[in-house]
């Protein structure tokens, strides 16, 4: 990285590129800043698609070593549920707060022509959301904290044959909105060379429909090696376990069969270490290319409410006069509704004046025939 | 500011065979120091090295201006802070060039490496500034520079297509140099740093400190901070800006002992005690500029370029910018007022 390239960088021409006579100090920088995020903490959210009974939990809690269980879910719910679950870790000087979205009673409705639309609305949600906050006249976005989904890992059922109709029609109302990282669940329950075909049955599937999954960055010489190896590994066949086996002298998370013992953190017999630590040493790019898909959002969204960046004259129109025409729009809808509302209102108070008189009128005759007598 | 999880729009109708929590906060994993074994590492706190190498590709952007009348040494400590020709210093006015009228912006963009860490260092520059006759508003031009940058960046920001990473040329940190005259303040010092200590991060600075002894270093130092605090002038590192404990102990010492930093800039090099050194020669000794001893450039330098400079940056765009924007947005300056009068103000929330 000599400082001739960052003299040609786009942004820097017309710079001269100085060479320094001693040492100044400002290779303290990345330390600096380093030490800000720190303090301030990072936070990851991940979302998990997958039928019920596929072992999200199960994963979510070997991969983090922190108990994801909830209450086992029913295979009766109308429709698709996300249940989200925020926890805190810290691994040296490392505060990470990391939130596990779960889909709940995905794929067991009958009749599954909606089933994605509710992760699809839950995505757009979290954009709207931190969209609005960056709109907001006064804003903390130092201070906000992001919800916007980071990956998503997406439960492929070990049939062994292919992918389903649901996991495709899934899959691409997704692919440009959040990371996709397939995993194949259950895992232990395909023999290894099943396994082989399946995985290329799967990723042939994937590019034949058009379907864009995460590629993990192959741009920097460090670890585009070890990178370009894991794509190759993808989708992920994992195994989750909830529970720990006493192996040797050490508790171990496996599942323990009549056969043998499936040790989750054993390369050899799955993937769950390989997508831990893809996930961990991957997290800036994913969220890179969250901010990408953000920024996507944002642009579509704005230009269904009518701004653009170039006006009728294509003279360059700013968002603030776009932002204040419906301002003003929002007040006159406002103020019409608020006089519609009054007048109703007085409408039912006369109506209910002129309820009350007549009452009035009948309570007052029976007083007069009691007198009578 | 938590969004919860979607429910169905069938809920009415159907009955909750199971009890639906909105969030559930899980128990924390163990803090490290009980369960060490190789299982419990999960490698999270790798997230640091790729922050770091992704900072160390992008480089730094740095805009650093200096105010004050000439001859005060501007260039030669901006220079000096950065150890090359950064600043050229303005060789006095020829007999054929005219004193400019009005302060003058020049902004001048130097490429600086060290260490794998790039930089782009941007100079801005003031001259004129409390060199006329009559200085009333001198300080304008700035205001409206550092005021423009501002709009060029929420103008970036407000697009609908952006850049990936906005050009950042707003001025993180304003040097201002205070006279060595020994007793206090000059009205053109107060009124510059009281318009503008609301818009930028202003760091004092008193130049020429080799005209002065200790005692009268130390005097000055003093009845500058007073008449600061008295005009109610707050410079960096602002009180209100402090995070947390740490921080507030650290800028404390810094804002009541070391500042404004006393300091003598030079570039040219002199032999003392068999080192090369930085410094001025005079009939009366070598004036060691790096030597804490005799002037407080190694302060200002540490306390600017290595401790704080991502916090100026940090300043500069979390309060600076956002205040700014917050006032272009709902003061509608420079749209054409509306016509209707709004009864209830709301807040720009689409």
């Amino acid at each position: 990285m000599a400082a001739s390239d960052a003299g040609r960088h786009p942004q820097n021409v017309g710079c001269r590129t100085l060479s320094l006579s001693a040492h100044v100090g400002f290779d303290s920088l990345p330390d600096q800043l380093l030490r800000k995020s720190i303090k301030h903490g990072f936070c990851f959210n991940i979302l998990c698609i997958g039928e019920t009974g596929i072992g999200k939990s199960a994963l979510m809690s070997s991969l983090f070593n922190t108990n994801f269980e909830d209450s086992p879910s029913t295979h009766f719910l109308s429709s698709v549920r996300l249940r989200a679950q925020t926890c805190e870790l810290q691994e040296s000087n490392v505060l990470l707060k990391l939130t596990v979205v779960k889909t709940v009673g995905f794929g067991d409705q009958v009749n599954k022509v909606d089933t994605y639309q509710p992760i699809v609305d839950y995505i757009d949600a979290q954009f709207e959301a931190y969209l609005e906050e960056e709109l907001k006249v006064i804003r903390s976005l130092f201070s906000y904290h992001d919800t916007r989904i980071h990956v998503c890992l997406y439960f492929i059922s070990p049939t062994g044959r292919s992918l389903k109709t649901i996991d495709l029609l899934t899959l691409r109302s997704l692919d440009s909105k959040v990371n996709i990282i397939p995993v194949i669940g259950k895992a232990d329950s395909i023999s290894k060379a099943e396994l082989q075909e399946f995985k290329k049955k799967i990723m042939s599937e994937l590019v034949s429909n058009g379907i864009r999954i995460y590629q993990f960055p192959t741009d920097d010489e460090t670890v585009s090696e070890i990178n370009t190896i894991t794509n190759g590994y993808l989708p992920f066949a994992v195994v989750g376990s909830m529970e720990k086996v006493k192996i040797g002298n050490k508790m171990v998370r496996a599942r323990q069969y009549p056969w043998g013992v499936v040790k989750v953190e054993n390369e050899s017999h799955c993937d769950t270490i390989k997508l831990r630590r893809m996930l961990c040493t991957n997290m800036e790019d994913l969220k890179e290319k969250t901010r990408a898909y953000y920024e996507l959002y944002r642009r579509c969204r704005l230009e269904k409410l009518g701004c653009r960046d170039i006006g009728p004259e294509n003279k360059p129109v700013s968002l603030q006069e776009v932002i204040e025409a419906k301002r003003l729009e929002f007040c006159l809808e406002m103020e019409r509704k608020e006089e519609e509302i009054k007048q109703r209102f007085l409408q039912r108070v006369n109506e209910k004046a002129a309820m009350l008189e007549e009452a009035e009128q009948q309570a007052s005759m029976p007083v007069c025939l009691v007198s009578v007598f | 500011m938590f969004k919860g999880p979607v429910e169905s729009k069938n809920e009415a109708t159907m009955s909750e065979l199971v009890p639906e929590p909105r969030q559930k906060p899980v128990v924390p994993m163990k803090p490290m120091g009980i369960n060490t074994s190789l299982l419990g590492y999960i490698g999270i706190d790798t997230i640091i090295e790729q922050m770091r190498k992704k900072t160390m590709k992008t480089g730094f952007d740095f805009n650093i201006m200096v105010v004050g009348q000439s001859g005060l040494g501007k260039s030669t400590l901006v220079n000096t802070l950065f150890k090359s020709q950064v600043s050229r210093k303005s060789s006095g006015w020829n007999r054929e060039e005219k004193i400019p009228k009005t302060v003058e912006i020049k902004a001048i963009g130097h490429v600086i490496e060290e260490g794998g860490v790039k930089m782009k260092l941007t100079v801005i520059d003031t001259p004129g500034f409390g060199d006329q006759i009559n200085n009333e508003n001198c300080w304008e031009p700035i205001e409206k520079y550092i005021n423009e940058q501002y709009e060029k960046f929420l103008k970036e920001e407000v697009n609908i297509a952006r850049k990936k990473r906005i050009p950042d040329t707003r001025v993180h940190c304003c040097l201002y140099f205070i006279s060595p005259t020994g007793h206090s303040l000059r009205p053109l010092d107060l009124e510059f740093m009281k318009h503008l200590s609301k818009v930028v991060n202003i760091i004092p600075v008193i130049a020429k400190a080799d005209t002065m002894t200790l005692e009268e270093k130390t005097e000055f130092k003093q009845r500058v901070r007073k008449e600061l605090e008295v005009n109610g002038i707050e410079f960096y590192p602002q009180k209100e800006f402090d995070e947390d404990l740490e921080d507030k102990t650290e800028n404390d010492k810094i804002r009541q002992e070391s500042m404004p930093f006393a300091v003598v800039g030079s570039d040219k090099e002199y032999q003392v005690n068999g080192k090369r050194v930085l410094g001025r020669k005079t009939p009366w000794g070598i004036i060691e500029v790096e030597n804490l001893n005799h002037c407080e450039f190694a302060l200002l330098r540490d306390f600017v370029i290595r401790t704080h400079l991502q916090d100026l940056k940090e300043v500069t765009h979390n309060i600076h910018y956002e205040t700014y924007r917050a006032k272009r947005l709902n003061g509608n300056g420079g749209l054409p007022p509306m016509t209707v009068e709004t009864e209830e103000n709301h807040e720009s929330n689409l």
